[in-house]
């Protein structure tokens, strides 16, 4: 177990910079996710900490001890690669053991180690095998046991789930935290699969142009992106986003969509009169009589989607919504016309110029 | 292969048949040649029928040459243990220094290091009469003429550049990831070259190697500026055999059997490599 931080960690390349100062604290035994869409460097960043490849600027701290200088074999890592990288010319075994074997233990505690870890990962049967020989889950957990293997006080994790079939990804989701709590390690885990942060992660952390745009635990992620950016990255079906201009009504804030009037609150004072887009989850739009509080819509299809039901729906100017609801409740027909009303508290607003959440005046956000 | 029809596969056998016997017939003729005495080779019509002989092998294995005008001493097997020692000190000596050298080109940036590569890679297309002169100059100064070190360095020109440039093919290939997981679990630089990078680039090592042996054997002028009888490999042996009393065909025959054999066999026993090596493709977990 070890507390990991990073401090303004920069590299560039020929043909740009790919990280752009990046800091994060991660305490002993965290799991961090680092999320993000793909070419933003989240793999450079677990190198540049693995120490393959050395930071322009910026330096990695492992329990407060500078890693600059230190070689990659002696930071005490485990990695586990996006394409697995096992070792062709060895069994399974051998792979697995290869972190044991470097530091020169003897046998029987070598194989007492490798099997206790293959037992939990679930290939203590084809341990025997050559990488050629397993299937890509087995591939797959014999690289993830080969990085737990030493008991690293560091793991770093490359979308290890990237290259296995769905099924497989969704019993690893399963499977893997308290696989990863009982290693004990200091965990980064790399991905791009939002639904795979949410389930692994103690904290996210959102990386968007060599930048981390967001850290914070998962449920504050998803009701409180910093920006649009970070907003649309997470949830499926995707956020819905409105073009609003707030103005005063009464003694509140509120936007007009269609004819209607919807209120807004009053925390959002001072962002009356300013260039915003609104942001409504698909879970925080109800939907249902036509009545005279409600934003008129007409319902364009209704789909299934995991276990619930999308509606797109479509607002009277010509906005297009799209609505999730259980899929146990009743479905709105298409063609027909709904009145819709928006959660309060799940309303988000940013600025339209810089994609930033507008802060509500009195700090404590929408809700 | 299932929707091959019978003509086509008539067809494919002929042509396969054809080639291999424009290839092959010459090596079979000599074979039989080198069981005739001069006389069967050179009547006519020729014939596959002959009383067999092993004069021509007991001529090469004694060292001594019977010709119509007298005997004569020729050193064709401390030629061909020429041969042998150069061609594999010189395959060795490049497999030392090529193989690390084509591991920092595949890996590494550096600078001038396409260049420099390239340089070694152009002793290949230079012609060797162009370096001969002044090598041989060079050779004279530093008492490097007529020895088996100065052989064996220029033999540098031609392995060399051929194991480096297939070699780091094969380096460039093996996906880097697994040389840094094999850093990351804990071994040094030095034990991923020799555990991990090297053995995953085997094939293309011994294919390589193989080549780089054969080009050195059948190596002809170097040999015959550079060095003397003493020194020479066999390439250059065979010249003992246009005599003054005419050329000795039995006798050429039996030595080009025995000078194929080493090459020969030593292809048979890397064609596993070999063959492994191009299935293998690029090494990926």
């Amino acid at each position: 177990m070890a507390r990991l931080e990073l401090k303004g960690l920069a590299k560039s390349f020929k043909n740009g910079a790919v990280l752009d100062g990046v800091s994060l604290a991660a305490d002993a035994g965290e799991i961090v996710v680092i999320f993000g869409p793909s070419g933003t460097g989240k793999t450079l960043l677990l190198r540049l900490i693995a120490g393959i490849y050395d930071a322009d600027q910026g330096a990695v701290f492992v329990d407060g001890e500078d890693m600059t200088d230190v070689a990659p074999d002696h930071r005490g890592i485990g990695m586990a690669f996006q394409n697995f990288a096992l070792f062709p010319h060895m069994s399974a075994f051998d792979n697995i053991a290869s972190p044991l074997a470097a530091r020169h233990l003897a046998p029987a505690a070598i194989r007492d180690g490798v099997e206790r870890v293959a037992r939990l990962l679930k290939i203590d049967q084809v341990l025997a095998h050559a990488p050629r020989e397993l299937s890509n889950g087995q591939k797959q957990r014999t690289a993830l046991a080969r990085a737990l293997a030493g008991a690293p006080k560091l793991l770093l994790l490359d979308d290890p789930l990237r290259n296995v079939d769905a099924k497989l990804r969704f019993e690893m989701r399963l499977e893997l935290p308290p696989l990863l709590r009982q290693s004990g390690s200091t965990v980064l885990y790399v991905t791009q699969d939002y639904k795979e942060a949410m389930a692994l992660a103690d904290r996210i952390a959102v990386l968007i142009g060599g930048r981390f745009v967001q850290v914070a635990p998962p449920d504050e992620i998803y009701r409180l992106p910093e920006t649009v950016q970070v907003a649309r990255l997470f949830g499926d079906p995707t956020i819905n986003l409105i073009e609003v201009t707030p103005h005063s009504a009464g003694n509140g804030v509120a936007v007009t969509i269609g004819n209607t009037t919807v209120p807004i609150g009053e925390q959002y004072r001072a962002a009356a009169g300013s260039a915003a887009l609104l942001g409504i989850r698909p879970e925080a739009i109800r939907i249902g009589a036509v009545d005279a509080g409600a934003i008129a819509a007409d319902v364009v299809a209704v789909t299934p989607l995991n276990e619930r039901l999308v509606t797109l729906l479509k607002t009277a100017d010509g906005h297009e919504l799209l609505a999730s609801q259980p899929a146990g409740e009743r479905a709105a027909e298409a063609d027909s016309k709904v009145g819709l009303q928006f959660m309060r508290d799940d309303i988000l607003l940013f600025d339209r110029a810089s994609g930033q959440r507008l802060k509500a005046a009195n700090g404590a956000g929408a809700s | 292969m299932d929707h091959v029809s019978a003509t086509e596969r008539i067809v494919r056998g002929g042509l396969i048949t054809l080639v291999l016997i424009f290839f092959l017939f010459p090596i079979f003729w000599i074979l039989l040649m080198s069981f005739q005495t001069n006389e069967t080779i050179l009547r006519i019509p020729p014939s596959l029928f002959f009383e067999p002989t092993l004069a021509n092998y007991t001529a090469l294995l004694t060292g001594q040459l019977k010709t119509t005008a007298g005997n004569l001493d020729i050193l064709f097997m401390r030629n061909l243990g020429n041969s042998v020692l150069l061609s594999t000190c010189a395959v060795l000596l490049s497999l030392l220094l090529g193989v690390p050298a084509a591991y920092a080109f595949a890996r590494f940036r550096f600078r001038l290091g396409e260049n420099i590569a390239f340089t070694l890679l152009s002793f290949r297309f230079a012609p060797p009469l162009l370096v001969l002169l002044p090598l041989s100059l060079y050779f004279k100064q530093m008492h490097l003429t007529d020895s088996y070190v100065g052989l064996i360095w220029v033999y540098q020109l031609i392995c060399l550049p051929l194991i480096l440039w297939i070699v780091r093919g094969y380096f460039e290939d093996i996906s880097p990831d697994i040389e840094h997981a094999y850093r990351i679990a804990g071994h040094s630089w030095r034990q991923t070259f020799i555990r991990i990078a090297i053995p995953l680039a085997r094939p293309g090592i011994a294919a390589a190697g193989l080549l780089a042996f054969i080009f050195a054997w059948n190596n002809f002028v170097f040999a015959l500026i550079l060095a003397s009888a003493s020194k020479q490999p066999v390439t250059v042996g065979a010249l003992a055999f246009v005599t003054a009393s005419g050329i000795q065909y039995g006798q050429i025959a039996a030595a080009i059997v025995l000078s194929v054999t080493p090459t020969l066999l030593l292809a048979l026993y890397a064609q596993r490599y070999l063959v492994e090596g191009l299935s293998l493709g690029a090494v990926k977990g």
